[in-house]
């Protein structure tokens, strides 16, 4: 079947329909973007942005649907097609080859000839014209591994423009960038949007949507809800699209009354199995009643820090907890006994450290915590119990569904996080350890999550925040700490200093290097 | 020990690292496109015995070779579909390749020669035999040079110099060749060949079907060069040496033909010295012949350094979801 569309529009999708067994990850999905533009398309985690963008370049087939390039029907079964039809594509998770260099990943799929050496040589002139306009500096004979994820997100875009792409998608480009990287990204896409390339960017932060785009779609539950000009929308009204109702996009909370100090670090260290110091001297206090934000590039030592705390990695220094010293390689250095000493740990990555996916809500709200009263009697667990508990705080934490015989994969990213927070958060710790609290959460959720976190500040406890969105770290935290390459850059408290500030920081960059 | 015992040595060494090397190389091509093949055992076996059946039965060595590698290529075409189409456990499927061939062979043998699983003996051209090469007999007057020529170098056959010839054509398809990135890609990162719009199941069966030629050939030489004739098991474990011979050479083409070559030289001295004193100490000859097995129990334990196998080893492709 062949319909006209209008020429004008570099992609045209209509009635585009994709499920995943019973989930029905796009239901009759129409999008029109004008040629020419940046098209931000918005919507939580699990709204179907990323499934639509993958169908869109042959990376899963759609049910139903078809796709219209420049106003011609194109068919898109494989990423070939997409290629071909002008269309290319970063992921989130970027697809090099790690142990390649530059340019083999550059010309992967788009070698001239069956010998690399003509190919090779092709590229490289056209690999550093093109970084050239558009200032994209990398090596073509680095290999990828030894790349910042910054420069490894620009090899992706020139492979894209090496394939003569008129049509750029990017997932999530920003996930792991610090400010001044996305800055850069985006005086990039600008700039190949000058050269009149159509660019589509797949995001969850309304700031960027606003900062960037022409035009923006709102995807909510596999549907299209709107689309609308950037210009005359506001945050507060794509807020309400994507989750369907009012959001409070500020942490409303009083000022931190602080008390005494409950965590007391002083010259922590830690090696890991390769022989790399990952953290170089770490000093910090936290006193009850506050939160500690620790901010900074994912990789920076942070996980680090959240694991020698909780207890699942040693360190040497000296850790004071409750005036109490803590031990930190010896038999007592591991998690239970940091648990019985009041410190709750809600991991940075749920799936693999905070929950067993494959168990039930019931039995992963009782973790950590299963050999004592009251999920234990004797030496049997008491199955009654321990569901009724879960039940008692899957109500609480306003679970959905509110069923603890429910395997953790079956939960949503938020309920997922929630049933994480329920068990350590109502354990009445003295510090809790959370880091990435709303990572892959919806923004109905996070604003959830961040109220417990504040509830939890108000009853006088203390909480090391880790997070690499800085706009959370601002909003949650009483006093920020900056961490890069496993030291502490600096603190600033968060009503006197700003995302700039901040950033440099994150880069590594103190107050006397900026101002240099 | 003087120089024509080293020559002579040397020279057994090569012979019987020739099947390791081209097992090593089948599976050097299968696991750097990232599938894994504990299978080069029993595609060897399977093409041992009906490279010999084959031969017998026309008295052409060269049809025996090609029933051979047709053998090899059947088994190779059911571990792709299992471990590549259906995504199977590439482990499994190997394990399930090697029964089969050990059982079928014997069974299969018995069937149609009743020589209790034996082939019968192989002669004339139903035998590879040795070629010498040009000038050979002319040179070996030459001290040192001539006897390494004459007698280490010629007088092998021609399936011992194919083995050799694989590993520069090895080296120089994988590093110069655009089948070779694609190839080295897919077993590093199946989704960055998918992306780039390159079909990652055409690639893999590409590199298990090469695998399977190349088994075929080890296996047809272990029955019609190395011996005169099928035996029940006479690929006795070599698939596994080439597999421990892979992971020494880091899945590198020219470091796997050393590894293999020390297999061979190990091999060689346990038929030499069935019995062995050192220092007064007699060694049995049974651990001589133990030799190349503890080296591969020692090499697969780690303690040869690191290595570090193809990132997308042995886990079939699934897209995200």
């Amino acid at each position: 079947m062949t319909s006209d569309g209008n020429p004008d529009l570099a992609i045209e999708l209509r009635g585009i329909s994709k499920a995943f067994g019973p989930v029905q990850a796009n239901k009759d999905i129409s999008i029109q973007v004008k040629r020419g533009t940046i098209h931000g398309i918005i919507g939580e985690n699990g709204a179907g942005k990323s499934t639509l963008m993958s169908i869109l370049y042959g990376f899963y087939k759609a049910d139903a649907g078809e796709v219209l390039i420049g106003g011609k029907t194109t068919p898109i079964p494989d990423s070939q097609a997409a290629i071909d039809a002008g269309i290319g594509m970063v992921f989130q998770h970027f697809k090099l080859v790690e142990n390649f260099t530059v340019l083999e990943n550059v010309i992967l799929g788009a070698e001239d000839g069956a010998l690399l050496k003509p190919s090779l040589a092709k590229a490289r002139k056209l690999l550093t014209d093109l970084a050239q306009e558009y200032e994209m500096d990398v090596d073509p004979d680095a290999v990828i591994e030894d790349l910042g994820v910054g420069q490894q997100q620009r090899v992706e875009i020139l492979k894209a423009l090496y394939r003569e792409a008129d049509i750029l998608i990017l997932d999530e480009p920003t996930g792991v960038l610090t400010p001044a990287e996305a800055d850069h990204l985006f005086r990039i896409l600008k700039g190949l949007k000058d050269e009149g390339k159509t660019i589509i960017l797949i995001t969850h932060k309304l700031r960027e949507i606003m900062e960037i785009t022409d035009t923006v779609s709102v995807m909510r539950r596999g549907e299209m809800t709107a689309t609308v000009k950037t210009a005359e929308t506001s945050p507060e009204q794509l807020a309400e699209l994507m989750v369907g109702r009012k959001v409070l996009l500020r942490v409303d909370k009083v000022p931190a009354t602080p008390g005494e100090t409950v965590l007391s670090v002083r010259g922590l260290r830690v090696v890991d199995d390769q022989g790399v110091e990952r953290l170089r001297g770490i000093d910090l206090d936290i006193r009850a009643g506050e939160v500690l934000g620790i901010a900074g590039v994912a990789g920076n030592g942070q996980s680090e820090l959240l694991e020698v705390l909780g207890g699942y990695t040693q360190g040497t220094g000296t850790i004071t907890m409750n005036g109490e010293q803590i031990d930190l390689t010896g038999t007592a250095s591991d998690a239970r006994t940091r648990r019985a000493r009041g410190i709750a740990h809600v991991p940075e990555d749920r799936q693999r450290e905070g929950l067993i996916m494959d168990f039930g809500a019931w039995e992963n709200v009782a973790f950590g915590y299963h050999h004592s009263e009251p999920f234990c009697r004797g030496l049997f667990m008491d199955h009654g119990a321990m569901r009724d508990d879960c039940a008692a705080k899957m109500e609480r934490f306003d679970v959905r569904p509110p069923d603890p015989t429910l395997a953790a994969k079956n939960f949503s990213g938020g309920n997922q996080q929630k049933i994480v927070l329920a068990r350590e958060i109502e354990r009445n710790p003295d510090l809790l350890l959370i880091g990435q609290p709303t990572r892959g959460v919806d923004i109905g959720a996070i604003e959830f999550i961040h109220q417990q976190v504040i509830a939890l500040r108000d009853q006088g406890k203390a909480i090391l925040l880790v997070s690499v969105e800085l706009d959370e770290i601002m909003a949650l935290s009483d006093r920020i700490a900056v961490m890069f390459d496993g030291r502490i850059m600096g603190e600033r408290l968060p009503d006197q200093t700003d995302a700039n500030e901040l950033g440099l920081l994150m880069a590594g960059m103190t107050g006397k290097d900026a101002a240099a | 020990m003087d120089f024509l015992d080293i020559i002579q040595i040397l020279d057994s060494s090569l012979r019987l690292a020739t099947p390791l090397l081209l097992a090593c190389l089948a599976g050097l091509f299968s696991e750097r496109a990232g599938i894994f093949d504990i299978g080069l055992e029993g595609k060897m076996l399977a093409s041992a015995f009906l490279s010999a059946a084959m031969a017998a039965y026309t008295g052409n060595v060269w049809l025996g070779l090609l029933a051979g590698v047709l053998a090899s290529l059947m088994l190779a075409a059911i571990h792709g579909v299992a471990s590549i189409t259906f995504r199977g456990n590439q482990l499994i499927s190997g394990v399930a390749i090697n029964f089969l061939a050990s059982g079928l062979t014997v069974v299969i043998g018995e069937a149609w020669f009743g020589l209790g699983g034996r082939t019968p003996q192989l002669e004339g051209a139903a035998r590879f035999h040795e070629i010498t090469l040009p000038f050979a007999d002319a040179i070996r007057g030459v001290p040192f040079l001539g006897p390494i020529y004459a007698d280490l170098l010629s007088g092998h056959s021609i399936l011992v110099y194919v083995a050799l010839a694989c590993v520069p054509a090895t080296w120089w398809i994988l590093s110069r060749t655009r089948f070779g990135l694609r190839l080295r890609a897919v077993g590093e990162n199946p989704a960055a060949v998918d992306t780039a719009g390159i079909s990652v199941v055409g690639l893999r069966f590409a590199a298990v079907m090469i695998c399977g030629v190349l088994c075929g050939i080890a296996g047809a030489y272990l029955a019609t060069a190395l011996s005169a004739g099928f035996v029940k098991e006479m690929s006795a474990g070599r698939g596994f040496i080439a597999l421990a011979a892979l992971i020494f050479a880091k899945w590198r083409p020219w470091q796997a033909l050393g590894a293999t070559f020390l297999f061979g030289l190990l091999e060689a001295l346990g038929n030499r010295f069935q019995s062995l004193e050192l220092m007064g100490i007699a060694i049995p000859t049974q651990f001589m012949q133990a030799l190349p097995y503890i080296l591969t129990v020692v090499i697969l334990a780690g303690f040869v350094g690191k290595a570090i196998p193809p990132r997308a080893g042995g886990e079939p492709y699934v897209k995200e979801r």
